[in-house]
């Protein structure tokens, strides 16, 4: 499944000498992102009439903020090795719970406690069959995906719920300040959250760790199948947070919502710079590439274009993104040879 | 006795007969072998594309983009005979073929060539190929009036007891037996996933053999692609959405290591059909067809958890390989 264990030269060479912070700084990921997500706002500007508008641009934070959410979550796991394709149908789960609780006539509290709940309890599932039964998180989780999602078609079939609490829509609807959305707070807030975790504390350290090489990680001390478990439960627990956000928004669940939003959201995390392989990435990535596919996504839709048709660029950007880092790199050891 | 039971083959085998005995008691008639013969008709295509997937798992890679390269072959092949009916069948088959097999060789292309983790590029292109579907009939169905009569007919016509659409499957199963235990090929395949260390120094390209296990897979998606056309009589974008899933649980199920390098035809082939029992069950006894997502996922899960305990077990004490209890994006 990794090219980990086959026999390829080693994925790091160190150079002799670093370049001057300020180069390494302009070659780094991030930094060319940013350049990406400036060229396709500039294209975005000039190809439609309708794309310079503070609340036009609002509207497009929606693209992203909550796949955003749960990429936050997802981009620790992919740096730990490890994977979740269940997200999404974690998320139809927790909407699923939540409508069938505003049916009995919970109030909005009780709905988001019960999105959030759902989302943990699948986060538990997951991390307890991959970090205390030791399976391989991919299968694991197409498994769980069929699974949570299944549940979700059992109790809704064809059908839809609907008829929440009016107060319950500020999650998805409701504005801070001007034009900027609570969801957009909340995205800010918990990139915020995230980069700390991730780079500032001995919990993020481990992460790293267990992701450039488990079997020293161990060694070291690291309690690695805890780490994974916690991983799994922030995972389950931002799809929760998601879900509240994703159904307060459309105001009705239906067991097909969030279909596909695995691949999305596996899609800004690597496009943010995280490798595939584990063991490197950044939140500040994470962020910029939720910017970018949020552009890419809005600035077709202006332009008319089909969501079947944007996946087709979504796709071709997860497959690009990881490409040229990697012919890019093989160039430049052909020119040293 | 515990021999026979610690065999997946022996093992699977009896709890699909157990399961058929049940159901029988529930709904006379389900274990009559017209109604059989039905339900392995209903699962040739299931069975056709877990051999497909098996070949690509054994070499320690995934295939997620076979029902999206189902659905745009399909659309290609029924467009095509809805403009041309003149053309012969054969043709169109070869096309599906073809055309499987070319969008197989991209994925495998960019798994060999630029060395990128098969599950995201076969995620990427599950996208792409099935975003391509839509633009190629911008979002138009083909419907049955619209196909010839050969093209719908010829796999249901009943050969010595049975449609061709299942014997279609049980030459792929003989021809997937050959390859996988008979030929070169095969043996590489088992090897660089079992082993990719020692495949590389026993002269294995293993780049090359996950090439063509993506090659194979795509031609095998192009074939079932004209089948489930045919089968179902109309072509639209969304056909076989989430198979890609079904041909993996059919595989785990069946025994088949996701760590690559164990397995077996036969595995796979019983993996498809308790799928197939269970959904074809369903209905008969009762049961919201709504819940056959959530039961392929607990039994998915719990294959799993059966094949790490049966792999645990064979004890691989001594030359411990760390990598192969590795299996990562």
């Amino acid at each position: 499944m990794n090219k980990r264990d086959t026999p390829v030269p080693a994925r790091r060479t160190i150079p002799d000498r670093l370049g001057t912070p300020l180069s390494r700084t302009l070659a780094s990921w991030e930094v060319l992102l940013f350049g990406v997500a400036v060229l396709i706002f500039i294209a975005n500007s000039l190809a439609s009439p309708y794309f310079l508008d503070a609340w036009n641009l609002s509207d497009a934070t929606f693209n992203f903020t909550e796949k955003a959410l749960v990429a936050f979550a997802m981009a620790l796991l992919i740096i730990a090795g490890e994977i979740d394709l269940s997200v999404a149908a974690i998320i139809a789960l927790a909407s699923t719970a939540m409508g069938a609780a505003a049916q009995a006539g919970v109030g909005t509290p009780g709905l988001v406690a019960i999105g959030i709940g759902t989302g943990l309890a699948c986060g538990t599932v997951n991390g307890f069959l991959v970090s205390a039964l030791k399976l391989p998180s991919i299968v694991v989780t197409i498994g769980t995906m069929s699974l949570f999602r299944g549940i979700s078609y059992i109790a809704l079939g064809d059908k839809a719920y609907g008829g929440y609490p009016d107060s319950f829509a500020y999650f998805g609807q409701g504005y801070l300040v001007w034009v900027f959305s609570f969801e957009f707070g909340l995205f800010l807030l918990c990139a915020a959250l995230f980069a700390v975790l991730l780079h500032w504390t001995n919990f993020g350290r481990q992460v790293m760790v267990i992701g450039n090489n488990e079997f020293a990680a161990r060694f070291s001390g690291v309690p690695v199948e805890r780490v994974k478990f916690i991983l799994f439960l922030l995972t389950g627990l931002m799809s929760g947070i998601a879900a509240v956000c994703l159904t307060s928004r459309l105001g009705s669940t239906r067991p097909s919502i969030a279909q596909g939003w695995e691949l999305e959201v596996v899609t800004m995390v690597v496009l943010g710079g995280v490798s595939i392989l584990g063991g490197s990435g950044s939140i500040l990535g994470v962020v910029i590439a939720a910017f970018v596919m949020g552009l890419v996504t809005f600035g077709l839709g202006l332009l008319n274009v089909p969501g079947i048709v944007m996946s087709i660029f979504v796709g071709l950007l997860l497959i690009v993104t990881i490409a040229l880092p990697i012919l890019a790199r093989r160039i430049r050891q052909a020119r040293r040879a | 006795m515990t021999r026979l039971l610690k065999n997946r083959e022996i093992l699977l085998t009896g709890i699909i007969v157990l399961m058929v005995a049940g159901f029988a008691t529930r709904a006379p008639g389900f274990a009559e072998p017209t109604n059989l013969a039905n339900i392995f008709n209903d699962t040739s295509i299931l069975i056709i594309l877990a051999l497909a997937q098996m070949t690509v798992i054994l070499t320690k890679s995934i295939d997620l983009s076979v029902a999206a390269n189902l659905a745009f072959t399909g659309m290609a092949v029924a467009m095509t005979n809805a403009a041309f009916p003149d053309l012969p069948l054969v043709a169109l088959i070869v096309m599906a073929l073809g055309i499987g097999a070319c969008l197989g060789a991209i994925n495998g292309f960019l798994v060999w060539i630029l060395q990128i983790p098969p599950i995201v590029v076969t995620l990427g292109t599950l996208t792409i190929y099935r975003g391509m579907a839509f633009v190629l009939s911008g979002g138009s169905w083909v419907n049955a009036h619209q196909m010839t009569p050969t093209f719908l007919n010829v796999p249901r016509t009943v050969l010595l007891g049975l449609p061709v659409l299942s014997w279609v499957a049980v030459l792929v199963v003989l021809v997937f037996w050959f390859v996988l235990t008979r030929t070169p090929f095969g043996r590489a395949a088992f090897a660089s996933g079992g082993n990719p260390v020692a495949a590389v120094y026993a002269g294995i390209d293993i780049g090359a053999t996950r090439f063509f296990a993506f090659v194979l897979s795509g031609a095998m998606a192009g074939l079932c692609s004209y089948l489930w056309v045919s089968r179902y009589a109309v072509a639209y974008v969304d056909i076989a959405n989430g198979f890609e899933l079904d041909s993996v649980a059919a595989c785990v199920i069946g025994g088949i290591s996701i760590a690559g390098g164990i397995g077996s035809v036969a595995g796979a082939v019983l993996g498809a059909l308790f799928l197939g029992v269970i959904k074809n069950a369903l209905p008969v006894i009762g049961i919201s067809p709504f819940a056959q997502m959530a039961i392929s996922g607990v039994v998915i899960v719990l294959a799993v958890v059966f094949n790490a305990r049966a792999e645990a077990r064979k004890g691989r004490i001594i030359l411990r390989n760390r990598n192969t209890t590795e299996v990562t994006a």
